[in-house]
């Protein structure tokens, strides 16, 4: 029995188990995606141990092989976002038992964020274009919903709006994979990769990437297509909006880039410079505009979602950079950005939770009445805006580097200046939330919102005093299995005999 | 080829209404012609003309069968299709319960 169709298939078997087992007794729809998402952990945790030796595994989908089977193809950079997903869902999860508390249909909350996680798993593990498609639309739509799930007048339009967005993504992309089966007859990412080779820097070849990008960067919310994010991501449940901005767009917008660029249609720095400085011109645009734009935000939450934006803006520059020190700090930074995004937003939650308000103005004085959440805020906020010895700062570090490595000192300069901005905006919301005195009524946020922030907290202080060990054993390995380039299909062929 | 160009072309039609539409139907209306756009096109990418049904039997050797792939897809993207469409227009009914309106320039809540 292999472990890789569980990543998805348990995710799945539980959120259709929701709806049964939460109108038998409420409270086990809660416990079950917790259940659930704790032993994805386990099994992210196993994953990334096993790829230390085996640099590819391949599981055959009802056992045919590809390239006319479907297959699921876990390699390095799988591992990471696998181990990502699940200790986001898990925090959110076990935010979400009390958060929740005063929605009605929880089972209804539970069974879409197993199923976004569903979609979110199946899309970093599999090897096969259509595939990528269907799990990218059930974690799309599952999002959808979610957006809308308190059904106020606001958070209906925002989901309106990002659906009709994402759509546009959705559809694009499907167009693009329509467009590639009719040149190459195949679906399969390693057997595509094989194909593509031949028709190379053809017009048909660049108008396929342009038309992947442009569906992606909908999906990652980079500017200019970023304007449903700030909307939807605080519109959600506090829980839902740390997913979305913690690993939510990564996983449509970022991985998916990554993988197709490197793996599938083969592209490096050293090949197609003009590519590589689109991606830095976009990210740079997204860092300086959204972050700019954080600036003028009164609400706590869109704040963050404009943070967000900014934030991806960095891992598109380390992918554009291109080189080792440049990917590795880009995939660090997925890391280091969802446990600091996700904690904000699980901080954002205990504060509407125990105000009612997430207005800057009418909020202060917290600092003291909700210590536990003021301090992991803290600590998310210095990890965020880049302050050693915490996580965030090693993964601006080796992008940086990597800038340096590559002759690019301007933009090390110019990443280093923006980043000024992270911590402008951020101390916005220390300033009036935590620091500024005044009157207020707030009791303390519940004990498992607690301990899903501070499960947050002492991942983002170890990862941050044992980055050496992170980069050696997971972000490493994961930067060199997107490096690793047209060898990804020898890869997945050469390793069907291998059964996992 | 012509007939690959029409469907681009339909695509095109669908995210002109997407854009330039102000009732939220009529979008939703622009998604749908869109979905069909590009399930059309991968039926048409598996046609072959006088081709048969690809069931492998005794008598026929393999040599004219259409390609059955597309049309499996078809089939996925147009369930997923159906979760998009029916997702949007219930959402556009809470909508119109909220604002007592289909135009979206009236319904202006959020900021920028």
């Amino acid at each position: 029995m292999s472990f890789i169709p569980l990543y998805f298939a348990l995710p799945l078997v539980s959120a259709f188990l929701t709806p049964i087992l939460g109108k038998i007794y409420k409270p086990l729809a809660g416990l079950l995606s917790l259940i659930t998402s704790f032993v994805l952990f386990i099994l992210a945790l196993y994953g990334v141990a096993i790829t230390q030796e085996v640099p590819l595994l391949v599981y055959k989908m009802g056992n045919w092989s590809p390239p006319l089977g479907i297959v699921m193809a876990f390699d390095s950079m799988s591992a990471l976002m696998v181990l990502t997903i699940s200790i986001v869902v898990f925090a959110g999860a076990l935010f979400s038992l009390r958060y929740m508390s005063h929605y009605t249909g929880q089972w209804k909350f539970y069974t879409l964020l197993m199923l976004i996680t569903a979609g979110m798993m199946g899309l970093s593990i599999t090897g096969d274009l259509f595939n990528m498609f269907v799990f990218l639309e059930i974690a799309a739509i599952a999002s959808y919903a979610l957006v809308a799930f308190g059904v106020e007048a606001e958070e209906l339009e925002a989901s309106f709006k990002y659906m009709v967005m994402g759509e546009i993504g959705g559809l694009t992309f499907l167009l693009a994979i329509a467009l590639i089966y009719a040149k190459v007859s195949t679906l399969n990412l390693a057997d595509i990769s094989n194909a593509m080779q031949a028709i190379r820097g053809t017009t048909f070849f660049w108008m396929i990437i342009g038309m992947m990008l442009f569906a992606f960067s909908i999906k990652a919310a980079l500017v200019p297509f970023h304007s449903w994010l700030p909307d939807a991501h605080p519109a959600a449940p506090a829980p839902i909006s740390s997913l979305l901005s913690g690993i939510f767009i990564k996983v449509l917008g970022i991985y998916t880039t990554a993988r197709l660029v490197f793996n599938v249609f083969g592209l490096s720095r050293a090949t197609d410079p003009l590519f590589f400085n689109i991606l830095i011109g976009l990210g740079l645009l997204s860092i300086a505009f959204a972050g700019l734009t954080a600036l003028n935000q009164g609400d706590y939450k869109r704040l963050l979602g404009f943070s967000s934006v900014s934030q991806i803006g960095y891992i598109m520059l380390g992918f554009g950079i291109g080189n080792y020190e440049g990917v590795a700090g880009a995939i660090f930074f997925i890391l280091a950005h969802a446990l600091a995004k996700g904690l904000l937003f699980l901080t954002s939650g205990a504060v509407v939770y125990s105000t009612g308000t997430r207005d800057l103005k009418k909020l202060a004085g917290l600092g003291e009445k909700m210590s536990t959440t003021a301090w992991s805020w803290r600590f998310g906020f210095l990890s965020l805006a880049g302050i050693p010895p915490l996580v965030g700062f090693w993964a601006k570090f080796y992008i940086i580097k990597g800038a340096l490595k590559a002759d690019l000192l301007w933009l090390g300069l110019v990443a280093i200046i923006l980043s000024v901005l992270t911590l402008a905006y951020l101390l916005k919301i220390e300033n009036s939330v935590f620091m500024k005195k005044g009157k207020s009524d707030a009791k303390p946020a519940p004990f498992t919102m607690r301990i899903a922030m501070v499960f947050l907290v002492v991942l983002i202080v170890l990862l941050g005093v044992g980055f050496q060990q992170i980069i050696d054993f997971i972000v490493g390995p994961a930067a060199h299995a997107l490096l690793r380039g047209l060898e990804y299909s020898q890869l997945v062929f050469g390793n069907i005999a291998l059964n996992f | 080829m012509l007939i690959f160009a029409s469907c681009i072309l339909l695509f095109l039609i669908g995210l002109y209404a997407i854009v330039t539409k102000r009732n939220l139907i009529k979008i939703a209306i622009g998604f749908a012609l869109v979905e069909y756009a590009v399930n059309l096109l991968f039926a048409l990418i598996g046609f072959k003309k006088d081709a048969l049904a690809p069931i492998i039997t005794r008598l026929d050797t393999p040599h004219n069968f259409v390609d059955p792939i597309p049309q499996a897809l078809v089939l996925t993207a147009i369930v997923i299709a159906l979760g998009t469409t029916a997702l949007m227009l219930a959402v556009i009914m809470r909508i119109y319960g909220r604002y007592k309106t289909f135009d979206i320039a009236k319904i202006k809540k959020l900021k920028g």
